[in-house]
């Protein structure tokens, strides 16, 4: 076939009515939702964010000009120029640098939390939702007690307990973070719970285990990938909290919370130590909740 | 199923009776929730790497001190008992002492809560008069251009670091263009020149009637009250607009519109009216929120509320300030949410 042929022939069988095979009606389905998605330039905006997030955390070491944590004072508080992209910090460090290395730390904060926190949730969500009965009201009336907490000042007083420190703050996060998910998870799952496939799956012998793992849990998917998404940005708010409060990741490690902290003390003559690493934070919160926002819209046909 | 469980269905229950079995079970859940706070904070206390008994003792203290301090502080008990204990301590206003300041936790907390109270209130005004309007306007204008614009506003409110937001607003608005006061509640000249009555300075200056210190208090509050209050902005906004679409897709409003009633009325009156109920448990839970954030916006402006009173005993290790702290606030975030709960039964019948 010609080349002007082969797209069209791609669209046909992309937007085919009737699949030929389980593959094809997943490329279908993905290829409908992708059209959804990409008509909407603010989730779009979001998604290039997030996108440069993880570049420039993979390249960081390509694009820096300098060593992270390495001091000069003889260059200390220099304003942006075109050396100093973005000036210089109290101990002459390259600010520029320092937030692409901060991104891998961002990033390695919200992937370890979610990492902890999704499968915890799914799981309480899913099994308090199929078994139902006393397992579902304890289950989630421990859920409704860690919902129904501050969840920065809980957080505060777990690093407290357990001390500053980034592993620390990652821990307390999670420890706050998973209630959301299994209240998605449950609510997902009684829906799920009663319909014929599952009955189904259930003559034909399926343990109860297999049934939630293997039938009920891929289901949940979608809504909690919404919500994790979501909730990125309040888990970078968070941990940026911690490290400004001292809590979270310490010097001379490249955090965005901690820079901005160091960056206080000169607020007034040197704005710029502390102005940068906030818009980073901004910017990636940003991403991933103009990100999430259209993914909800997408995935999520009820919340339209 | 049974005859006598049919029968049971079929007689309706009287609604006053179902509201207040639908109460009780709320003030159990309430009462389950403080109880699991009590839990963590208590196990959280167990967790510290500092020995109590040594913090009261000192490290030269004969073994023989070291052990009759263990007794008298309730250490040798077993878990549960030292748990009963610390339940029994909390509930009856006893929170410990705090080893930053040597006054009663609950004596501190007393004292810095006012300040909080006085940001959060502000800030929720703020919110309130500015995002159910917003949300209002981008409900009727769902997916043109200004709603664009007012869902990126709330994102943007979502996604900015609120001490850095904090840090940038003082240098642009006090240092640089000098329209605000800076940190701390009041400038050094004005402090006690009204007597405290409520603890809230723009109260008692309103009521001694000195102006020129509710001047100055107000210039003091309205940064962080307005960056706090974005932040409910965002809350408000969003919540608004979804409710406002969920009315404007019923039947009553097309009855309107047919009607020949202005749009106006339609979407101010009539629409916003039957939202009001839902927004008002939605404002409940923003002021809650905000006294989270506020832990960050008082460090930031140096104002003596209790997020800094905690975040000052953590960075000292003072763990009784702390947790105190901690059930102090979760009580007031779960009694907030109680609040808004009973408001939501009371007002609207279907949650009957």
């Amino acid at each position: 076939m010609s080349d002007a042929t082969a797209p069209r022939e791609w669209r046909a069988w992309l937007t085919a009515e009737a699949p030929s095979s389980r593959l094809h009606a997943r490329f279908v389905r993905a290829y409908a939702t992708a059209r959804i998605f990409l008509r909407n330039p603010l989730a779009l905006a979001g998604l290039v964010l997030v996108l440069a997030l993880l570049a420039v955390a993979a390249a960081a070491p390509l694009l820096a000009h300098d060593n992270p944590v390495a001091q000069d004072l003889t260059r200390r508080l220099k304003p942006p120029s075109a050396a100093f992209w973005f000036g210089t910090d109290e101990l002459g460090r390259d600010i520029y640098t320092r937030i692409l290395y901060g991104a891998r730390i961002t990033l390695g904060i919200v992937s370890l939390v979610v990492v902890i926190v999704a499968p915890i949730g799914l799981f309480v969500g899913c099994v308090a939702g199929y078994l139902g009965g006393m397992a579902d009201a304890v289950l989630m009336r421990v859920t409704d007690v860690f919902l129904a907490f501050p969840r920065l000042i809980l957080a505060l007083a777990f690093v407290a307990a357990l001390g500053p420190g980034i592993e620390n703050a990652v821990i307390a996060i999670s420890l706050t973070a998973w209630p959301p998910y299994a209240r998605i998870a449950r609510a997902e799952t009684i829906v799920l719970r009663d319909s014929d496939f599952i009955s189904a799956a259930r003559l034909l012998g399926a343990s109860p285990g297999r049934i939630v793992l293997l039938h009920v849990m891929p289901l949940c998917l979608s809504s909690v990938i919404v919500r994790v998404t979501l909730d990125m940005a309040g888990i970078i708010l968070t941990a940026a909290g911690l490290g400004f409060l001292g809590l979270g990741a310490q010097p001379p490690s490249p955090e965005w919370g901690a820079m901005i902290s160091a960056g206080r003390k000169f607020i007034l003559d040197q704005w710029w130590v502390a102005a940068f690493p906030g818009l980073a934070i901004c910017l990636v919160s940003l991403g991933f909740n103009l990100l999430g926002d259209g993914l909800r819209d997408v995935l999520d046909p009820k919340q339209r | 199923m049974t005859s006598a469980v049919a029968a049971a269905r079929k007689r309706p229950t009287p609604p006053a009776i179902k509201f207040a079995g639908g109460a009780l079970r709320l003030l159990g859940t309430v009462a389950l929730t403080f109880f699991g706070l009590l839990l963590v904070t208590f196990l959280i206390g167990r967790v510290v790497p500092i020995d109590p008994v040594l913090a009261a003792v000192g490290d030269r203290a004969p073994i023989e001190v070291y052990q009759r301090v263990r007794t008298e502080l309730g250490l040798d008990q077993p878990l549960y008992v030292q748990f009963y204990r610390y339940a029994a301590a909390v509930l009856s206003g006893d929170l410990g002492r705090s080893v930053l300041t040597s006054n009663p936790v609950l004596t501190d907390i007393k004292r810095f809560f006012p300040a909080t109270f006085e940001l959060a209130t502000v800030a929720t005004v703020l919110g309130v008069a500015l995002g159910i309007p917003l949300g209002v306007i981008a409900a009727a204008r769902q997916n043109r251009f200004l709603d664009q614009v007012i869902r990126v506003l709330g994102l943007l409110g979502y996604s900015v670091p609120v001490f850095w937001l904090g840090l940038m607003g003082l240098v642009l608005f006090y240092v640089h263009l000098d329209l605000v006061a800076g940190p701390g509640r009041l400038d050094v000249a004005y402090e006690d020149l009204v007597e405290t009555r409520t603890g809230v300075i723009l109260l008692d200056s309103a009521l001694a009637g000195n102006w020129e210190v509710f001047r100055n208090a107000f210039a003091h509050v309205i940064l962080p009250a307005s960056i706090l209050g974005y932040f409910s902005l965002a809350y408000i906004s969003r919540m608004t607009r979804s409710l406002m679409i969920e009315q404007l897709r019923q039947e009553y409003i097309v009855t309107a519109r047919v009607k020949g009633l202005s749009e106006g009325r339609v979407i101010w009156r009539h629409a916003l009216g039957n939202v009001m109920v839902p927004l008002i448990t939605v404002v409940a839970l923003s002021y809650a929120n905000l006294l989270e954030g506020s832990v960050l916006t008082e460090t930031v402006f140096a104002w003596p509320g209790i997020g800094q009173y905690i975040t000052n005993s953590l960075l000292s290790v003072d763990m009784n300030a702390v947790l105190g702290g901690t059930i102090v606030v979760g009580a007031v975030f779960v009694g907030l949410n109680l609040f808004s709960d009973l408001l939501y039964r009371v007002f609207d019948p279907r949650a009957r």
